[in-house]
């Protein structure tokens, strides 16, 4: 008997396996596309008169961040509101924390309220598995300490895939602090799921550990990892980092690895510049780069709303809320 | 009062002894061990065949938290934990709160382990006031009160020059010095080992390097001195080697390792409970390479002791995000087992290596009775259960915390009694062992 032949062919995916979106780890290739699609449906409604569909009607979202946060919390918000979630921001200081209430406690008090989903931001890597258990909310990561920052990576390959069409046999280099960066994390995970070719270049003493076997080029020549790359995609030198000595000094980063319209040429002619924000202009890019025609910095932001949105939609359409008795 | 244990397979190493012996007990002491002994008016304690009798098992690498953080753990706890995972002895180290580095403390240390009774207790005490690296605490005055050795565990003994200080002042007294290795710099404010793991979990990470260099440092000094350091909880394929070539240069050097350090990987940070802080310890859990050095030193000979580092916390200060969790995991109830599982049954080592390592040993580098089952000893015994199926139940555990990351894990071997000055202070019925 001809097993196979009975097999019948996989239906196309229309959700999410997982109920939380801790990390672009827990994604496979196909749910990547998946919410990338749905972002594609999304940005279609952000060009609207009225920018508002009814899809998170009657359910509650909190943005719970325990870190400074501009873009990624408006971001957010804006999403929920176009989706019509009840949405509210918690935003807690991280000093009054030390002096109070554990993340634990303060995750069981919000979840007592019922809502639909918790977005947390949280400077420790782990927080959002740590209440991935103990909420029945589903739990969107937007950053947790060194970990992921998932909806960064989504929106940075929609951004990738609506100027070049496509992710697969691109060039990508990411340049800058790799050691602390959530972006690059879930960047790697995400751009090699989808068969980018990616190269990550740093000085020696912000290379993590490990990062060859993450299926990447590594390199400290920033001039290596531009050359004839489709996407330039700059990390942000931590200012607050500088104290751990991991270079020299400012001036010195950014003549040996700063992003400059020489560095730039090096690259495809329709190569793309790409940060996740907040840039220092003079450090990891010069402003002529940032501002100038390749940049695609605040598409970006743009298309994070988009990405968002489709992130809480597919995420909402796994939960079983509306159909409890 | 004498009692005759009888139908046991007695390994007592230290007197080259493997093979079915009956034991006598005097008293507190060891009367006599030997074959068809006359009860002679001894009650007699049928042993059930397959139970091996040891010389009672010494811990020397245990936090029992009093004073100062009895939420954790206290003395009384403590013992009664020891007992439960054949633990005749511990020794506890001093970085409760106030530290031990004064003879009132160690004496209140003493007290408490008088009134719990069961396990015997030896107070380590610290090398430097108040374990801040500064100046040599008052070492005669802790040793004269009842402490068998000095560190700063916790943190290493913050210089060279107070490193040296230390090996040269306790050579006086036949006590080491025992040293958490621990290069202060490298470790920054790392949470994990070092690697891959970490790294794609976004934790901040301690290399192995930063154990072996401070190792290296001491060993030297020992070397230089004459003094006797103590590596306690190696973690790093590259501190065993510099061990093992100390010891090849005839350096009074002894080492030790952890249950979790010869089972466990960092692969276990991520899955199957990911960030889940009972994973989380000081040293920390590395890669295979550093694990397998470890069962490699057990079995060549380098490794002297094996301890648990029982580092009880309460479920509070666990019930946190990984990076603020505190270091450390309960080890007295489990540690017996897993050598069992993990090193008996898989023929890596023979009993007579694991007593050596479990008992002989630590009653050799502490200076403390034990270790032997000769005529006059104190009837301090380990009644072994190799073939007893153990299933940890974290919320068994006689130990006031559950810190664990063995929980649900199931193992071949485990205790069968706990004798401590001639008295049985723990048994396990599924064993057979009389009530």
């Amino acid at each position: 008997m001809d097993v196979a032949a009975q097999t019948p062919a996989a239906p196309p995916l229309t959700a999410l396996r997982h109920k939380h979106l801790l990390g672009i780890a827990d994604l496979s290739a196909e749910e990547i596309v998946l919410i990338l699609d749905t972002a594609e449906a999304m940005k279609e409604v952000g060009r609207r008169t009225i920018k508002k569909v009814p899809t998170l009607r009657g359910r509650t979202v909190i943005n719970l961040f325990f870190e400074p946060s501009t873009r990624t919390r408006t971001s957010f918000e804006i999403a929920e509101k176009r989706l019509s979630a009840d949405t509210l921001n918690v935003a807690i200081a991280s000093s009054s924390v030390v002096k109070g209430e554990t993340l634990v406690d303060t995750a069981m008090n919000l979840e007592a309220m019922s809502p639909s989903m918790i977005v947390l931001r949280h400077a420790s890597s782990g927080a959002c598995h740590l209440l991935s258990r103990i909420c029945k909310a589903a739990i969107v990561n937007a950053g947790d300490g060194m970990h992921e920052h998932p909806t960064q990576a989504l929106l940075d390959a929609f951004t990738i895939r609506e100027r070049k069409g496509r992710l697969k046999g691109l060039k990508i280099a990411i340049v800058g602090d790799l050691l602390h960066s959530r972006v690059l994390r879930s960047n790697v995970l995400l751009l090699t799921k989808l068969g980018a070719e990616v190269w990550v270049c740093a000085p020696a003493t912000l290379i993590p550990p490990g990062m060859q076997q993450m299926g990447v080029r590594v390199t400290t020549k920033v001039e290596e990892a531009v050359e004839g790359a489709d996407v330039i995609m700059m990390l942000r030198i931590q200012l607050e980092r500088m104290q751990g000595g991991y270079f020299p000094s400012l001036r010195e980063y950014f003549t040996t690895f700063g992003m400059t319209e020489a560095r730039v040429k090096r690259a495809k002619p329709d190569a793309i510049i790409m940060h996740p924000g907040p840039i220092n202009r003079g450090v990891e890019i010069a402003s002529e780069v940032a501002d100038g025609s390749a940049s695609v910095i605040l598409d970006q932001v743009a298309n994070g709303v988009a990405v968002r949105m489709a992130v809480l939609y597919l995420l909402a359409g796994g939960t079983d809320d509306e159909t409890v008795a | 009062m004498k009692r005759l244990l009888r139908g046991g397979r007695v390994v007592d190493p230290a007197n080259g002894r493997d093979g079915v012996f009956d034991v006598l007990i005097d008293g507190d002491r060891i009367g006599e061990v030997g074959k068809n002994l006359k009860a002679d008016g001894a009650e007699i304690v049928n042993v059930p065949a397959g139970l091996i009798i040891c010389p009672g098992f010494i811990d020397m690498h245990v936090h029992l938290r009093e004073p100062g953080q009895e939420h954790k753990e206290t003395v009384a706890t403590g013992v009664a934990s020891a007992v439960a995972g054949g633990f005749t002895a511990v020794a506890c180290m001093p970085n409760t709160k106030p530290v031990n580095d004064n003879a009132g403390v160690t004496q209140l240390i003493l007290q408490k382990a008088r009134e719990a009774g069961l396990a015997r207790v030896y107070p380590i005490g610290a090398v430097s006031r108040g374990q801040k690296g500064e100046e040599l605490a008052d070492i005669a005055e802790l040793k004269a009160a009842g402490c068998v050795a000095v560190t700063d565990d916790g943190l290493p003994v913050a210089t060279a020059i107070l490193a040296r200080r230390a090996l040269e002042y306790t050579s006086m007294f036949d006590m080491p010095m025992i040293e958490h290795c621990e290069d202060q710099s490298l470790k920054g404010d790392g949470v994990a080992h070092e690697g891959p793991v970490a790294a794609s979990l976004g934790l901040r990470g301690i290399p192995g390097v930063a154990e072996a260099i401070t190792a290296g440092r001491d060993i030297l000094l020992a070397e230089m001195t004459g003094g006797h350091v103590h590596i306690a909880h190696m973690s790093a394929w590259t501190t065993i080697e510099a061990v093992r070539q100390g010891k090849s240069r005839g350096v009074k050097v002894t080492c030790e390792v952890c249950p979790h350090h010869f089972t466990l990987t960092d692969d276990l940070l991520a899955a199957p409970i990911a960030y889940d802080t009972n994973t989380k310890m000081n040293p920390p859990l590395r890669e295979a390479r550093d694990r397998d050095a470890m069962i490699a030193g057990i079995v060549d000979g380098t490794v002297d002791v094996i301890s648990t580092d029982h580092a009880p916390h309460h479920y509070d200060e666990k019930n946190v995000e990984f990076d603020r969790a505190p270091f450390g995991i309960v080890g007295l109830e489990t540690a017996i087992s897993i050598t069992l599982d993990k090193l008996i049954h898989t023929k890596l080592i023979t009993l007579s290596r694991m007593v050596e390592l479990m008992s002989v040993n630590p009653a050799k580098i502490l200076h403390v009775p034990g270790g032997t089952l000769s005529a006059g000893a104190p009837a301090d015994i380990t009644v072994l259960a190799p073939d007893l199926p153990v299933t940890v139940d974290k919320t068994k555990l006689v130990s006031k915390s559950k810190n664990t990351p063995y929980h649900g894990w199931s193992f071949k071997g485990g205790v069968a009694a706990t004798i401590v000055g001639g008295k049985v202070v723990y048994s396990n019925p599924a064993t057979g062992f009389p009530q």
